[in-house]
């Protein structure tokens, strides 16, 4: 029971799909719902099989968390809950609902009517999906049931983008989701209190991104396209593909796995004259990762300070990596078990990692027993007393009350001896002497 | 635990909760009311009200109140008023140490405008919780109350009229002000954003922790935007503060009920202040009103806030002005921070009803004002000399603040359309009398209406809420359990709680029956490993527990001794050692004790049984066992033989 199980179903030591079952306290939460942008296979989707080989989903995980809405993170939502089945609460803040659905339309076009794919979610399907949301609040302590309770905080990757706090009992796990912690022009950096969780799930890739020189590649990124349209060459952009004459294109996705960016770029990619741009990360098997590790490489800034900052903020007593490349998880693990001392995971797919947990035990104390103990007050007393314990209920009081709550009877036991004593003087003399001995 | 009421109005009301060495403020409301004696403020600087005019005093020369005196005094349709800058009835002040408070729970922004008061002149070092809505609203409150002292700089307060030899012989309604020495002038843009800047920011259901000692955590109160109950707990004991609550379905969120259930204690406030009438009827009779006078070319003039129920008018008056016929009848709204209340409303989402909320999701504008003022069919102005005389049509609808009638464009245009028996004006905001507020105006040929709407709790969803959250006790305002003044037979017009409520008025200290008991103390899982618990009944262990016990941020933990002390006794101040007696306990059979007699070698055992219990001779040692239930005499002379009957005795009992 105390301990937390963690198996990620995507997003385990890859970049893409994250979905990451998470067991605490006996409760089944899924973190995240992605898609993988590198394949158009079943792989594209997280395996739920594992979950639930036979039976409903909903009758083994007790909720849904969507940390925002980038596809690689919901991009599966409306494939479980309406093509496999799931009807129990998905939680995610008010930007993403607000945004998601739209992102998730325009990932079915592109499947279903560029590709032609035939076995894909429809329109009234992702409807229907957002109708079970539950959107939260940033600070909002959620009561999922009883015993398991959720609460968003502020990530600052996009809008609406929230990491997780994931409490039963005692027990508890921050999932981040993609976050940053450096400001940015219009999104403040990530925050969560000092919560001291017994595991910190974290992503690996947008935290060990460097913000604060965004706006010098902004510049660098305009002196390129300026550069470019001089020399008759042609960036991208949208209906003018075959238009003669200079142009700067902006499209998406940002990979150029899919849609019309791969379009354009099929198209162009034969001059030499031409350019492109990658903005963003690029997930393993998109064609925007194959032009990254190409010959015209544009440099991403790979510094760990983030999840650092992080991990010395909300001081985890472990950590769990996700969504990021092996190679530069395992760096990363040993640099955090160097800094920080605790325990590392970075579970493969599939993989399940066991975190053992540590907790103090919760005492309802007597008011008069502490207050007597703490007389005089001292920053530190020895404190004396019964603890009661009846089914999973302690309660630490004085001796004779926890006695008399139970309705057992103090046993009596007495001796009585003769002594002979061969003294002289009076009989009463010899008591009083007795009794002054006996009364230390 | 102790309870101080420090406000005389139960619907703007301010209270200190003394709980686990903590001082909380609940709510800081100001009462307005009190603004009513004075003489209106014109907008144009230097102009009077036209029916104002100098106090000429009848009776006795001798009774006569001084000429110093009446200066500040004006005669305004025969009623007596203070001509003077306004001022309004804070919170007591001097009962509690103000600068000792640790927080203020803020419920909505129409409980906050005396806080400057508070946090800027008394020393005030804590801190300020409230929602975000909460905040930006209630600062355009307190900045409409500002601008519209300051567009017309009285030049001095009148205080000479409150002398206590004087205010007895002044007439009514003036004669019965309430504290007015204690009344002050309002406060300025620098402390409303110095007392803001003492805010932190709370979402519903975030639990905020205050020193470690309490949590607190505000809940839906569907009353407002931004409106919240606050739940104030430690491990062991609840407090309930519930103020403005709506159970109705307007625009903001819906009241939650669940967290406020089974408090030790309710502490209930800002109940309805029109207990006999109904919020839907009233706007429906608002609309038919409005709609009527504007048919027959007259104009309607609506006394507001600049946020809450107004929008609510905006929409439902559209609508029926549609339905007539009469959607082309311009709506004026003036307020010189109407565009920040229309803006903000509409960007609030989540903070609103479900149905407003699912608009956004469209992408639409929760509010249908948004589209009125883009279909120009609402239009706001920040007062009268921004723009509205070039672009004004008449009939027309026009909201204006302040409801008070005593400043504000509202009082220009009482003036302007007052003479005409086809203007209407019609009263909804139930915070002040409107035939006092209307006072200084008669006679008056335009027709009044009194619509109130007050969507706080009644006093029928009152007792139905309470029945459902079943607090252990109830504290209410002394007012809640006599029926109104004017309606003294309507008994249902009360609360009605069993046990009977602990009651509240301004200048009371409430001692609140909650017996704290336990307090929470952790153990460290190395010394839970030491222990090792005899199980006394089924189901039931006990243990002895000596530990080091460490105290920090009003948290106990329970730590295993450092080993140095562990060996080391506790010792008397001589030094020698104090034993400790074990606590022994069970009721063992005969069988049992003599089975043990036996495997010590003790054979010539001779039992005797009576009612009370048993005696166990050993013959041979010539010893005697005396057993009955729970207690146990050995006779005995040789101290070797004793020991060892005792150890018998200790296999047969349980000891700790
Ligand atoms: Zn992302």
């Amino acid at each position: 029971m105390t301990d937390i199980k963690v198996t990620p179903l995507g997003a385990g030591q890859d970049v893409g799909r994250s979905c990451i079952l998470l067991s605490i306290g006996g409760k089944n939460v899924m973190l995240d719902c992605g898609m993988h942008m590198g394949y158009n296979d079943d792989r594209r989707f997280p395996d739920f099989t594992y979950v639930a080989r036979e039976g409903r989903l909903t009758d083994r995980i007790n909720c849904l968390i969507i940390s925002h809405f980038h596809l690689d993170h919901c991009g599966a939502l409306p494939y479980m809950t309406e093509m496999v089945g799931y009807d129990g609460p998905i939680y995610m803040t008010h930007p993403t609902k607000a945004i998601c659905p739209i992102l998730l339309e325009d990932y079915r076009k592109i499947n279903v009517e560029r590709k032609g794919d035939t076995n894909f979610f429809t329109s009234e399907m992702i409807k229907a999906c957002m109708k079970k949301v539950v959107t939260v609040n940033l600070h909002q302590v959620i009561q999922v049931d009883e015993e398991l309770e959720i609460k968003a905080y502020y990530a600052g990757h996009v809008l609406g983008a929230a990491m997780f706090q994931i409490r039963v009992g005692q027990n508890s796990v921050v999932y981040t989701g993609d976050y940053n912690m450096t400001p940015d022009r219009h999104l403040g950096a990530a925050w969560v209190d000092k919560c001291r969780p017994d595991l910190l799930i974290t992503e690996s890739t947008y935290a060990t991104t460097i913000r604060d020189s965004k706006r010098c590649r902004e510049r660098d990124f305009l002196r390129k396209v300026h550069d470019c349209v001089e020399k008759g060459g042609k960036p991208f952009d949208r209906a003018y593909i075959e238009n003669p004459g200079p142009m700067v294109v902006f499209a998406t996705p940002g990979m150029l796995h899919a849609g019309l960016s791969l379009q354009i770029f099929k198209r162009w990619a034969p001059s030499e004259a031409n350019m492109v741009i990658m903005p963003g990360y690029c997930v393993a098997g998109t064609v925007g990762h194959r032009i990254l590790n190409g010959a015209r490489k544009i440099e991403l800034e790979n510094k760990q300070t983030g999840i650092m900052q992080l991990i010395s903020h909300c001081q985890p007593r472990n950590v769990l990596l996700v969504h990021g490349e092996a190679e530069k998880m395992a760096f990363l693990k040993n640099k955090i078990q160097e800094e920080f001392g605790i325990d590392c995971f970075m579970p493969a797919n599939g993989e399940t990692s066991v975190i053992k947990t540590r907790h103090n035990i919760p005492l309802d104390t007597a008011l008069n027993l502490l207050k007597r103990q703490l007389l005089p007050a001292e920053a530190e007393n020895s404190a004396q007393g019964a603890l009661l314990m009846k089914g999973s209920h302690m309660q630490l009081t004085e001796p004779a009350a926890a006695f008399r709550e139970l309705g057992v009877e103090e046993h009596e036991l007495r001796f009585t001896c003769n002594i002979q004593l061969e003294e002289e003087g009076r009989v009463a003399d010899t008591s009083e002497r007795i009794y002054r001995v006996l009364q230390r | 635990m102790k309870l101080v009421c420090l406000s005389d109005n139960p619907s703007k009301p301010c209270f200190i909760l003394f709980f686990k060495g903590v001082r909380i403020m609940l709510d800081c409301g100001l009462d307005i009311k009190q603004l009513l004696h004075f003489v209106p403020l014109l907008v144009v600087p230097g102009f009077q009200v036209s029916k104002a005019r100098s106090w000429a005093q009848g009776g006795d020369r001798r009774t006569r109140v001084p000429d110093d005196i009446t200066q500040e005094l004006k005669d305004c349709g025969g009623r007596l008023l203070v001509d003077g800058a306004p001022e309004f009835a804070i919170p007591e002040t001097d009962m509690v140490e103000l600068s000792s408070l640790d927080a203020i729970l803020i419920s909505s922004y129409s409980c906050m405008l005396a806080l400057p008061y508070i946090t800027e002149y008394t020393g005030f070092r804590g801190t300020v919780y409230l929602t975000e809505p909460t905040l930006h609203i209630g600062r355009q409150y307190m900045e409409e109350l500002v601008k519209y002292v300051e567009r017309n700089p009285k030049s001095a307060v009148a205080s000479k009229w409150k002398q206590e030899n004087i205010i007895k012989s002044l007439p009514a309604p003036l004669r019965d002000a309430i504290n007015p020495r204690q009344w002050r002038k309002l406060y300025t843009l620098h402390d409303i954003n110095s007392a803001l800047s003492k805010v932190q920011l709370v979402g519903f259901s975030q639990k905020v922790d205050i020193f470690g000692s309490l949590t607190v955590t505000p809940a839906s109160s569907g009353c407002c935007i931004g409106s919240c109950n606050w739940i104030i707990q430690s491990t062991f004991e609840k407090i309930c503060y519930v103020a403005g609550t709506s159970t109705l379905t307007t625009h903001p969120r819906p009241m939650e009920q669940a967290p406020l259930k089974n408090a030790d204690i309710l502490v209930l406030s800002c109940l309805t202040q029109t207990p006999s009438s109904l919020p839907d009827p009233m706007i429906g009779e608002f609309c038919i009103n409005a709609a009527v006078t504007v048919k027959n070319g007259g104009n309607v003039l609506v006394p507001c806030y600049a946020s809450g129920v107004t929008f609510d008018l905006f929409e439902c008056l559209s609508g029926h002005l549609e339905q007539c016929g009469l959607a082309g009848v311009p709506m004026y709204f003036l307020s010189p921070v109407s565009d920040s209340t229309l803006a903000y409303s509409n960007i609030f989402a989540e903070w609103l009803s479900s149905s407003k909320q699912s608009k956004v999701f469209l992408p639409e504008c929760p509010f249908p004002h948004a589209d009125l003022l883009a279909k120009g069919r609402l239009k706001n102005f920040s007062s009268i000399h921004s723009g509205l005389t070039t672009d004004f049509h008449t009939p027309c609808v026009l909201f204006a603040g302040h409801p008070s009638l005593r400043m504000g464009d509202i009082v220009h245009f009482i003036e302007l359309w007052g003479g005409s028996a086809a203007n209407t004006i019609i009263f909804t905001e139930p915070d002040f009398p409107h035939l006092d507020a209307l006072a200084p105006f008669l006679p008056l040929a335009m027709r009044v209406c009194y619509c109130p709407i007050d969507t706080s709790l009644n006093f029928s969803q009152a007792n139905k809420l309470i029945r459902d959250l079943r607090p252990l006790h109830l504290v209410v305002s002394e007012t809640y359990m006599k029926p109104p003044v004017l309606e003294p037979l309507r008994n249902d017009l009360t609360i009605e709680f069993e046990p009977s409520p602990l009651t509240y008025k301004q200048g009371e200290v409430l001692s609140l029956p909650v017996k704290r008991q336990f307090e929470t103390v952790e153990m460290e899982s190395e010394l839970a490993s030491t222990l090792e618990p005899v199980e006394v009944k089924p189901g039931a262990a006990v243990s002895m527990v000596t530990a080091s016990l460490v105290s920090r941020d009003n948290k106990y933990i329970l730590k295993r001794l450092p080993r140095s002390v562990q060996s080391l006794k506790k010792r008397r101040s001589d030094g020698t050692v104090l034993w400790r007696k074990p606590y022994i306990f069970g009721s063992p059979s005969l069988q049992a004790i003599v089975e043990g007699l036996k495997q010590q070698g003790f054979t010539s055992l001779k039992v005797e049984e009576n009612e009370s219990g048993s005696i166990i001779h050993l013959m041979k040692e010539d010893s005697l066992i005396q057993v009955d239930g729970s207690s146990t005499h050995i006779i005995c002379d040789s101290e070797d033989v004793r020991l060892r009957l005792r150890d018998v005795m200790l296999k047969c009992l349980k000891q700790l």
